[in-house]
């Protein structure tokens, strides 16, 4: 864990990204005004349960949406102070695998079948760095070789069906690394993964974010991976961010009962023996969204003022915001 | 070599193929009434002269014997001699063949320069101006049927423009390029249609896999991600499609080889069929086969090249 940088703008800035997908009769609104940033160096984690709006808020960044199924309504993505959604397409390219490199959910499905891994390795370096295919060759056999896969000269003619899906993720892993982005994001990299494989494949995303200094994002629908690698956090809900800060104050002190749900009901270590505690009821309909509070219908908190008008997240403590009427309620 | 191993296991696959296909045109050919003799004959003989025919021939003897000596006979090159045309059967056959065989190929190397742009332009651009207008043109050629096309062909670039023939197979190389462009045009206008849908659809499929996404991650160009990744995956499907309509039109561009007078082996079918010349029709149903398995294995090495999972 590297300590972020107080003081210096943030690396990103998602300020009040609104994403609406067009569905037969009608549309969802998968990111509704989701503001979030990440500092030069540091790790944020994105927890939230599936349908959250953590993946489209990292395609949202990438501008890898579906189009034009999906349209970025509202909202700014400021990457090192430029706008992001402004950038000609020729330009995104460049911030595409150069400063912001994408690691993704199922490494059997990452890489085409048809193409040796190592070519799909080091493409990046072939397109961005203008590298020749021996000299990528070079830099594909090292970028593998740093992140632990074996015999890398033997293994880089190699077909991905031929690998486990713990050494694909490796190899996805270096091919996100090769241009030496400054900014990560890791959407679900061990879900896949069997739990041994998940522990080696986080160790290596926490080694060589120490060793580069990149920033990273690690969504997650699991508070337990999260609390293990990360700086801040942030916890998204029905398309909305509603609480963030410091992965001590978020785990330690929720101010949501969001929150505090997904830590009762996840079997972390600290309350080994335990009864696990399910949120109940359902996730709100995207597609047809409350005035209010999104939580507030499985919330044992709420009152009628949560289902009036839409919360706000507002600071607890100095980099802890969360968005409830009633943060003290949580104690 | 992988390639020697793939082809010498699909040879010796093929040879109970061939038997098949054989042994069923044999004996089905027989089933339709109608004497090959009496037809050559034109009904003047006696009955006589037609069984000391028949004995020369030896079609008196049994089915089975018939057809044991005909593939016998056919392994030695020797498909047997035409009743109608009183010329081996093999020379006959060969003589058509290469007009056959290199209208068929130019017909698909035509659809294939002609789909395969306008299947990426279409996908790249999907439901809008330029995807709406490739698809619909497509569905109207091939709504037109080929007789009809080879007519307008003609009408247009030979008669008015006098840009090609119209008739004939042509001298030498360039003759037969030049003289079948129309003809290969009039089956491509068939084939391409069939070809842009299908890629299309499979480009639009293969759009949706994940790697293509990762693709678009690392920062490559549309058309790279394309050409690339999308086109790759989504050949695989279209060749297979492509292989089983070349393996029809082996035997189904007879109208447009009588369209354009290229005496190929259709034509050759569609005569030996209504005199009921067993010999040919045999020898051509051996040679259709052996083309089908040779298209059908052009596009087993054509998906092993693109897809090494496929390769033994």
């Amino acid at each position: 864990m590297s300590p972020a940088t107080e003081g210096a703008p943030p690396l990103l800035q998602v300020r009040d990204l609104e994403v609406a997908f067009r569905v037969r009769g009608g549309e969802v609104l998968a990111s509704r005004g989701v503001s979030l940033e990440v500092r030069a160096g540091e790790t944020l984690g994105l927890v939230g349960e599936s349908g959250s709006g953590k993946s489209v808020l990292c395609r949202a960044v990438l501008r890898l949406l579906p189009q034009p199924a999906a349209q970025v309504r509202v909202g700014q993505v400021l990457f090192d102070g430029a706008d992001l959604l402004a950038l000609p397409e020729r330009r995104m390219r460049q911030v595409r695998g150069t400063d912001i490199a994408m690691v993704f959910q199922n490494p059997m499905t990452s890489l085409s079948p048809v193409w040796p891994i190592g070519d799909q390795l080091t493409e990046g370096l072939r397109v961005h760095r203008g590298l020749s295919r021996a000299a990528a060759r070079e830099q594909g056999i090292a970028l593998m070789r740093a992140t632990g896969i074996p015999e890398p000269e033997r293994r880089y003619d190699d077909h991905p069906w031929q690998w486990s899906g713990g050494m694909l993720q490796r190899a996805v892993i270096a091919m996100a690394m090769a241009c030496k982005p400054r900014l990560l994001l890791a959407d679900e990299p061990t879900t896949a993964l069997d739990v041994t494989i998940q522990e080696q494949i986080l160790a290596l995303l926490a080694d060589l974010q120490e060793a580069s200094g990149m920033a990273m994002v690690l969504v997650s629908h699991d508070i337990g991976v999260v609390a293990e690698t990360c700086d801040r956090i942030a916890v998204m809900y029905a398309g909305t961010v509603v609480e963030t800060g410091p992965a001590a104050a978020v785990l330690g002190n929720p101010r949501h009962p969001y929150t505090l749900g997904l830590l009762r009901s996840s079997p972390g270590v600290d309350r080994a023996g335990r009864r696990l505690d399910p949120i109940p009821g359902q996730p709100p309909d995207l597609a047809d969204p409350a005035p209010g509070c999104p939580f507030a219908e499985r919330c044992a908190l709420a009152s009628a003022q949560c289902r009036e008008n839409p919360v706000r997240l507002e600071d607890r403590a100095p980099g802890h915001a969360s968005a409830c009427l009633f943060p003290e309620r949580m104690s | 070599m992988w390639v020697l191993r793939f082809v010498a296991s699909r040879l010796l696959q093929a040879v109970p193929v061939l038997l098949g296909v054989t042994l069923v045109a044999f004996l089905a050919i027989h089933l339709v009434p109608g004497d090959p003799v009496r037809i050559m004959l034109q009904g003047r003989a006696s009955d006589a002269a037609v069984a000391e025919i028949h004995a020369r021939l030896g079609m008196d003897k049994p089915l089975l014997v018939q057809y044991a000596r005909f593939v016998g006979n056919a392994l030695t090159g020797d498909l047997g001699t035409s009743i109608i045309q009183r010329a081996p059967v093999a020379a006959i056959v060969w003589e058509r063949l290469v007009p056959s065989v290199f209208l068929l190929a130019y017909a698909t190397l035509l659809s294939v320069l002609m789909a395969v742009p306008l299947a990426v332009w279409a996908a790249a651009r999907r439901q809008r101006l330029a995807d709406h207008l490739i698809r619909l043109s497509g569905t109207v050629a091939f709504a037109m049927p080929s007789f009809w096309i080879g007519l307008i062909l003609i009408l247009g670039f030979g008669l008015t423009l006098k840009w090609f023939p119209i008739a004939g197979f042509g001298k030498g190389f360039g003759g037969h390029v030049h003289h079948l462009f129309l003809p290969a045009l009039t089956i491509a206008l068939f084939l391409a249609p069939l070809l842009i849908q299908s890629l299309r659809a499979a480009m639009l499929d293969a759009m949706t896999a994940e790697h293509v996404e990762v693709a678009r991650a690392k920062g490559l160009s549309e058309s790279r991600v394309l050409f690339k990744y999308v086109l790759r995956a989504a050949a695989i499907p279209v060749i297979t499609i492509l292989a089983v309509n070349i393996g029809w039109l082996i035997s189904g561009s007879v109208v447009v080889e009588s369209v354009f007078s290229v005496a190929g082996l259709g034509m050759l079918l569609v005569h030996a069929v209504s005199t009921r010349d067993y010999p040919v029709i045999q020898g051509l149903t051996v040679v259709f086969a052996l083309l089908v398995l040779g298209v059908n294995l052009l596009a087993d090495l054509a998906h092993a090249l693109i897809d090494r999972r496929v390769r033994p």
